[in-house]
């Protein structure tokens, strides 16, 4: 087997036993990123020197017996997580040479566990899409077919993993960011509960719904990446002093005790592809073999999910991003001598198009004489959902939908038309609104051989119950080893 | 026509915390510029706000000094607007759900009682300091300040004059000084002012249109601004025309208030709840422990100068007015335990002396202890009162006890009646008209006696032994 189609799993077993070292693991991925990155585009920056600096301290830490699970494994990062020394765009022109003097939380926390850290991933500018097309930059392409968008706003740490560029990645998820290129890219992602992992250094999207998750190639990949990130943070307080399990020891027995539940609105959602729904279904069938009982289960406020999620998070959106004013770091338009000038200038120049339309949006929603109408309702929608949430996992353990209606489709296709792309995330958006925890695993692929991923939602800090469908879910349905041609 | 003056405040005070509201910065004075700064405060991406408690614990002191409910769950919000000194394009404050509501404040003016309310107080964050330079058009930016704990009190629109204006505010500062949770200095901006004033006729309940005055930075001002506005606005209605509804800024150098922005440029701030931060819960416990702390508020040593002392209600208000003052008075009383004594001294000398040097109680000349020592001699008749004016003139030069002083200067007083005797027996020798009128019976002339005797012992003789002996003498 090739070093670069290793899982984390696989590699980190090789590595403590000495047949491999993380320098020669590292130095596989950066060659393989030198190898099909010009076709994909998933790497805003590829730190090689950082990267081999530290799989040498990974491997001396490695033959000193003080190895961690991730020790010496080669992660890219999504480049809206600040690290220190390395520029971190957001993929946006007005941060483009924006350097952090600080390490986000989750990246303290991957230092100390000794992962290598490749580089950082292409994204929608701001996390604002779900294409990857809305980057500042380049466009990421779907590693199974190159005409085709890897999915968004995470694509670029979707198709790195896919595309075997990297080991695992993190990604961000306001509203389906993880689970969706996770779906369409064919790897595993998880977005956990809403505190479960700190946002501190996470650059702010929407900051009620941003949550940081892994992206890998297994689940089992994923539980190991959620154990060294997740836990509370004094310097987030939204982060939740919750106890953390070890996610990596997932139960390996069947799923004769869980009962899970199927939406009934989700079957009547616009636009669902019927391959995706067959995909679905199969994987209900799959998972009813395997000994849950499948319900069916009801989430009336479904419909009102799209449209209170795009009031609420360009709200947030549009007060976070004020900082980026020209003023202190960043890009700032020199020739203006005007303050207001200035300002209108360097955010006009900075920010791309669906970023400023959220700006927009989000400034609308919030004014006087309009707050009631849009965001205060918007917010009774929120509880209304997450009531539907809880009165759901009464009766079922977790929740089984698509991840997103249809397969990747051609770059270029919702590029004219936001609202499609708005109505795309109506199976993911509303487990952000929730603040519950959902995960992406493979079930299918479409005729043309597309990949499409079923979503597991679960109660609140209750990922080890998804990560426990999934894992015996990825093991009955043996799609793992099928791999994209590049 | 007569007009009544409608005036609400809004003050903000600096809260005197080690660190700021939402990182571990230094809020201390006067370092160089951006050196007081962290990621957090210098609004970097990614980086989130965290409470300081401190700053809570002061707040809820202040909320229980002035009788407001403090609020289980208050909320911060997000106040947005764009300024080179706000790093984040956004303050965070309160807004919706502020920490505490509903309080009052009683305050004397003109020897009567008047009971302002207090609508809410609030925490907020401070914003930074632009520096322009003087020969080229650009403006630095300076963050220290940045995050620094604020406190928001809003007055109902209960005050009906400048003075009580004034009065609400140096009583609100005694407060937060009481409390040691702020400075209170107007001049250096750690305690600030803006006022919401309307007028409506003498008699009317309904308000008249209001204007609001920002840029009050001192106690004389905000008075005198006040008074500006009230009869700019008085001019404006007689005169047949209508008040507008705009920001007006006070300018101290020219006595005037000028129009700023009107109603229809008011900032949209577009509030909403932050996101980053989670709703502040304040439990029973939390409230009881900041009411275990408390201090005796100026109301109440005010009340205990007047039971246990027997100062009037004036001289008892004079004292408490501040809290070094009324410190500076205890000290005092420490000492030497005559508190009539010692409030006629400290209001009349000492109040006179810091006014005339202009400089405050706590950078008086004179301590306590010297003070107290010298009223000690003079009770104990070793001085005359005459001979402690002069004493206390040169504890105020040289800083040193009363005792020394009287010592080196050989001030002690001869009651002697041997050492007297011969003296009295001199000036009356020496005046025998006036001995002829005295005893004629013009009894006046006493004092004329007395004096000179004074003269001849250098103010040192006592006078009652003096009138004494004299009265014998003189038959
Ligand atoms: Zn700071």
């Amino acid at each position: 087997m090739k070093l670069h189609e290793l899982t984390i799993a696989q590699a980190s077993g090789l590595l403590k036993n000495k047949e491999i070292t993380s320098v020669e693991l590292t130095r596989a991925i950066l060659d393989r990123i030198e190898a099909v990155d010009g076709r994909v585009g998933a790497y805003l920056t590829v730190d090689a020197d950082g990267a081999m600096a530290q799989a040498k301290a990974a491997d001396q830490r490695l033959a000193d017996g003080d190895a961690a699970p991730l020790t010496g494994i080669p992660l890219g990062i999504k480049d809206l997580i600040c690290t220190q020394g390395l520029r971190t765009t957001c993929a946006s022109k007005i941060l483009e040479n924006f350097i952090p003097p600080y390490d986000a939380t989750v990246i303290s926390r991957l230092k100390n566990a000794g992962a290598v850290i490749v580089g950082k991933l292409n994204m929608d500018e701001f996390a604002m899409g779900s294409t990857t097309e809305h980057s500042g930059f380049q466009v990421t392409r779907n590693p199974w077919n190159l005409d085709r968008i890897p999915g968004g706003s995470s694509g670029g740490s979707a198709a790195a993993v896919a595309a075997d560029m990297c080991l695992g990645a993190l990604g961000s998820d306001t509203g389906g960011s993880i689970r969706q290129p996770a779906s369409h890219c064919g790897v595993v992602g998880i977005k956990p509960t809403y505190g479960r992992v700190s946002r501190f250094g996470l650059v702010a999207f929407a900051s009620s719904l941003d949550q940081i998750g892994p992206l890998g190639k297994t689940v089992a990949d994923c539980a190991i990446m959620l154990d060294a990130i997740a836990g509370h943070d004094p310097r987030d307080s939204t982060s939740v002093p919750e106890p953390v399990p070890t996610f990596s020891a997932i139960a390996e027995n069947g799923l004769s005790d869980v009962v899970v539940g199927i939406p009934r609105e989700y079957s009547s959602a616009h636009g669902l592809d019927p391959q995706v729904g067959a995909a679905v279904e199969r994987a209900v069938k799959t998972i009813e073999s395997l000994g849950a009982r499948c319900i069916e289960v009801s989430l009336p406020h479904t419909d009102y999910a799209v449209a209170a999620y795009y009031v609420i998070a360009p709200s947030e959106a549009s007060s976070n991003l004020a900082r980026y004013d020209g003023v202190k770091y960043g890009f700032r338009d020199r020739t203006q001598t005007d303050l207001l000038q200035m300002y209108r200038s360097t955010r006009t120049q900075g920010f791309g198009p669906e970023v400023q339309r959220r700006i927009i949006l989000g400034t609308y929603a919030l004014s006087a004489g309009y707050y009631d109408a849009y965001y205060g309702k918007a917010s009774q929608i929120r509880t209304l959902i997450k009531n539907d949430f809880q009165t759901a996992f009464a009766s079922c353990d977790a929740i089984i939908s698509p991840v997103a209606p249809t397969p990747a489709y051609p770059i270029g296709e919702t590029l004219d038309d936001p609202l499609t792309m708005y109505l795309s995330d109506i199976f993911t958006l509303s487990a952000n609104l929730a603040g519950i925890p959902g995960i992406s695993v493979p079930c299918g692929f479409s005729d043309d051989g597309l990949p499409i991923g079923l979503q597991i939602m679960g109660r609140h800090f209750n990922e080890s119950m998804l990560f426990q469908i999934a894992r015996q879910f990825e093991r009955a349905a043996t799609l793992t080893d099928k791999k994209p041609l590049l | 026509m007569e007009f009544t003056p409608v005036i609400g405040l809004e003050v903000h005070a600096q809260l005197k915390t080690r660190t700021k509201i939402f990182c571990s910065c230094s809020t201390a004075f006067g370092a160089p510029p951006n050196t007081h700064t962290c990621p957090v405060c210098l609004g970097m991406p990614g980086v989130l706000p965290v409470l300081n408690k401190k700053v809570v614990d002061y707040t809820i002191k202040m909320a229980l000094a002035t009788h407001c409910t403090v609020q289980p769950e208050s909320r911060f919000a997000r106040k947005n607007y764009f300024y080179p000194d706000l790093p984040k394009g956004y303050q965070i404050s309160q807004y919706e759900l502020p920490i505490a509501t509903g309080g009052y404040l009683d305050i004397d003016v003109d020897g009567r009682s008047l009971r302002i309310g207090i609508t809410r107080i609030h925490m907020e964050e401070d914003a930074g300091k632009l520096i322009h330079d003087p020969d080229r058009p650009i403006s630095r930016v300076d963050l220290n300040r940045t995050g620094t704990p604020l406190m928001e009190i809003v007055s109902e629109p209960d005050i009906r004059s400048p003075e009580a204006a004034g009065e609400y505010l140096r009583r609100l500062r005694a407060i937060l000084r009481y409390l040691d949770i702020s400075d209170g200095n107007m001049e250096e901006g750690s305690f600030r002012c803006d006022a919401n004033i309307s007028i409506m006729p003498d008699g009317s309940t309904v308000f008249g249109t209001r204007a609001e005055v920002k840029n009050l930075n001192s106690f004389k001002h905000v008075e005198k601004a006040l008074y500006y506005e009230i009869a700019r606005q008085k001019e404006i209605l007689l005169d047949g025309g209508q008040v507008v509804q705009e920001t007006r800024l006070w300018q101290p150098d020219k006595g005037q208030t000028v129009s700023m922005r009107g109603k229809e440029d008011a900032h949209d701030y577009r509030y909403f709840p932050d996101p980053d931060l989670l709703p502040l819960v304040i439990d029973d416990g939390w409230v009881d422990r900041m009411r275990a702390q408390m201090p005796e508020l100026p109301a109440q040593r005010q009340a205990r100068y007047m039971a246990d002392y027997g100062l009037s209600p004036a001289d008892a208000r004079v004292l408490t007015g501040s809290r070094e003052l009324s410190d500076y008075f205890e000290a005092c009383l420490a000492v030497f335990d005559q508190p009539k004594t010692v409030a006629n001294w400290i209001m009349g000398d000492l109040l006179g002396l810091l006014n005339t040097r202009g400089v405050e109680i706590e950078n008086t000349p004179v301590s306590p202890e010297n003070l107290a020592g010298l009223l000690e001699l003079l009770d104990a008749d070793v001085i005359s009162g005459k001979i402690a004016k002069t004493v206390f003139e040169a504890m105020a030069e040289t800083g040193r006890p009363a005792k020394t002083i009287v010592e080196e200067k050989g001030l002690v007083q001869v009651s002697d009646t041997s050492a007297i005797d011969p003296i009295v027996d001199a000036v009356i020798a020496g005046s025998p008209d006036e001995v002829e009128r005295y005893r004629g019976g013009q009894k006046k002339l006493m004092g004329f006696f007395v004096g000179q005797v004074m003269k001849q012992t250098r103010g040192k003789a006592n006078p009652k032994v003096v009138n004494e002996i004299l009265a014998k003498k003189l038959g």
